[in-house]
């Protein structure tokens, strides 16, 4: 008998991936939706990542794309220099149809490379708390861009670009698109693996470090450990989301990594809600839709706004707007609704009828 | 090889003085009401903007004014209009929240936002273009030894070591100051004694928006070209530098400010300028790292 509660959540995310990929390789859907759809899946990795620290253990820290930069930069680097002919690095080590098999792999490093980098958090933590804490994520942000900044090798300020080359790779070996399964799997697989740590009776102590850090080292939480795996799995799939960034984007810049992303990750995780993860993959939908959406709404109303007579012919509405209309969105739920879209509760504790048909664990 | 470690530093205290300026707004703000004002930095921009418009409008008037009369109207003028910017996000934004007793990561939440709003906003309605500052007063270099020092850059100095002074005097010797440091210390049992929490709150927020205000003019003076963005980073290093000092001492802040502007144009005299930022924030992230709480904050101990 299979387990149909259990089953019902992933097959329905399986269908609608390989939906998604088929109606891709037929073109049904063109390009830029395809992008959308890899944005939104980038972005959930983001906020559901972002949210273990902001949300589960409650510290406010702002340089979460420090740790995407890290991750975008080593899985971009060790497939161009392993699978690509480049002027940087020379001969592909390996033949370019393997990149497809190691591209996890790479991945994978990049993850490490990005959890390794959160230790620059995750130490300073043990004793700083707060605002404190806050002003180090900040600096660590400041310090690793301006380190890629500082890398001539890897093209410094100007950027760093040849992904599409990985992507060509991959899509030699079977021309169907890589990407759109490789975010899929990621971004399951990072929802999966927070779900799993923070229902665990040893991820609990995240929380129980949110509720109050004293009193849970009295009840024998190793806090500084908890902090230490927290900070570490949030920046590793952080990492994650930049190495899927680079190789959908095919070009990656410092500063593209800058206050501005983490800004955004803060805005997706207050906005679903600190400490739910079903509001924070709502969040990062609703999220890359509204910046998506309004990139058409704001000429649209501009034309509108003209036909009518109401603002002079001169001024036209520019799409620097969208990034007024979105922290204006979070300024009035933030009045309104203060503990986001979500709260601290899940999907199924707001319509409990859907615990009848599914489980995620 | 003196001489330009003297010219250095005289170039430090001045790009240390906007910090300084800046970061006491911070820790204004911060030693109030336990809020990290994320949209200080663009207040300092809005600062900026209205001085220039002041400016421009005093430039096209009729009366033929001269550069200084001008500016000795735009110093005040801006101070007091960029604290009603300053009090107007208090009241819309932080006021409704704190009433309802919301939690203070929301606050800093919507501070975040609200200076995302006054930059995008400024640069949706403004256009991208540069505005570039008018020149209201003759540039005089003195040179002592061979270093070289403009009137601009003293007086820069100068307002900064004045505003601190003052700033110490307000919030030490006054009723007003001594009733901020009550909050400060326990903001439950100040309303108790009969304390106007919300106007003390205000007050605070004029000092501190006044001061961006201010050191916008300088900085628009300094460096003649504005942008919208022109608050964000400065703001953030300003806010670091804060924090370093001991945020909520305002001692800590103007030491911090000078501090971070020491750092930067040494590690800019010493090593090419893009390792300006690295070098800044490695020095500071250290500096936290060995004393948590900055280096004249005071560690505040948890009770269960």
């Amino acid at each position: 008998m299979i387990n149909t509660k259990k089953m019902s959540v992933p097959s329905l995310l399986f269908l609608l991936a390989a939906g998604t990929i088929i109606a891709a390789h037929f073109q049904l859907i063109d390009l830029y939706v395809q992008t959308v759809i890899m944005f939104i899946g980038v972005n959930i990795i983001l906020s559901s990542s972002f949210n273990i620290i902001n949300g589960y253990m409650g510290e406010f820290a702002c340089g979460h794309a420090g740790f995407m930069a890290v991750g975008a930069y080593v899985t971009s680097v060790l497939n161009i220099m392993f699978f690509t002919n480049s002027k940087t690095f020379g001969q592909a080590i390996f033949a370019p149809e393997l990149a497809l098999y190691f591209f996890p792999v790479t991945m994978f490093i990049g993850g490490v490379a990005a959890a390794i980098t959160g230790l620059l958090v995750a130490v300073p933590s043990f004793k700083t708390r707060d605002d404190y804490l806050a002003i180090i994520t900040l600096a660590a942000n400041f310090i690793i861009v301006s380190l890629f900044i500082n890398m001539d090798v890897i093209g410094g300020a100007r950027g760093f670009m040849g992904m599409k080359q990985i992507v060509f790779a991959m899509e030699d070996v079977a021309y169907i698109p890589w990407m759109l399964i490789w975010v899929f799997t990621f971004t399951y697989f990072t929802v999966f693996v927070i779900r799993r740590f923070v229902t665990s009776t040893y991820g609990k102590g995240i929380i129980a470090i949110h509720q109050d850090e004293i009193a849970a080292e009295i009840m024998s939480v190793n806090t500084n450990k908890m902090k230490l795996v927290a900070f570490m799995l949030s920046s590793g799939l952080a990492g994650l989301a930049g190495g899927l960034f680079a190789h959908i984007l095919g070009y990656i810049n410092p500063n593209s990594f800058g206050i501005l992303k983490s800004t955004e990750c803060l805005v997706m995780v207050y906005l679903g809600g600190m400490g739910s993860l079903s509001g924070s993959i709502i969040a990062a939908v609703i999220f890359t839709l509204l910046i998506e959406g309004l990139r058409f709404i704001i000429p649209a109303a501009d034309t509108l706004l003209h036909l009518m007579p109401i603002i002079p012919d001169t001024f036209h509405l520019s799409q620097v707007l969208k990034w007024v209309i979105i922290p204006l969105i979070l300024v009035i739920l933030m009045q309104f609704r203060p503990e986001g879209l979500m709260g601290n509760r899940e999907l199924s504790d707001f319509f409990p009828k859907l615990k009848k048909y599914y489980e995620f664990k | 090889m003196l001489d330009s470690i003297f010219q250095n530093l005289f170039n430090a205290l001045q790009w240390g003085s906007f910090y300084s300026l800046i970061a006491l707004g911070y820790t204004l703000v911060y030693g109030v009401l336990r809020l990290i004002n994320f949209a200080h930095g663009d207040i300092f921009m809005v600062g900026a903007y209205i001085a220039f418009f002041l400016a421009m409008f005093f430039l096209q008037g009729d009366g033929g004014l001269s550069g200084p009369v001008i500016l000795a109207m735009v110093i005040p003028l801006t101070m007091i209009l960029t604290s009603v910017c300053g009090v107007a996000l208090e009241r819309i934004a932080y006021r409704p929240l704190r009433r309802k007793g919301a939690n203070r990561l929301y606050v800093v939440i919507t501070a975040l936002m609200c200076g995302l709003i006054l930059e995008n906003g400024n640069l949706a309605f403004l256009g991208a273009s540069r505005k570039s500052f008018p020149e209201l007063i003759d540039k005089v270099v003195y040179n002592i030894g061979s270093i070289s020092m403009t009137n601009l850059k003293i007086g820069v100095i100068l307002s900064s070591i004045l505003v601190y002074f003052v700033l110490n005097a307000i919030i030490s010797k006054t009723r007003i100051g001594m009733a901020m440091r009550g909050i400060s210390y326990d903001k439950f049992a100040i309303p108790l004694m009969g304390i106007p929490i919300d106007t003390i709150i205000m007050v605070t927020f004029i000092l501190g928006s006044s001061l961006a205000g201010l050191a916008g003019i300088l900085f628009a003076m300094s460096y003649p070209v504005l942008d919208p963005f022109m608050g964000a980073l400065i703001g953030w290093k300003a806010f670091i530098a804060a924090v370093v000092g001991g945020i909520g001492d305002i001692k800590g802040a103007f030491v911090g400010g000078f501090l971070l502007g020491i750092v930067e144009i040494l590690a800019m005299a010493i090593f090419p300028s893009t390792f300006r930022d690295l070098i800044a924030f490695s020095i500071l992230m250290i500096i936290l790292v060995i004393k948590p709480t900055g280096l004249f904050g005071i560690a505040k101990s948890t009770k269960i």
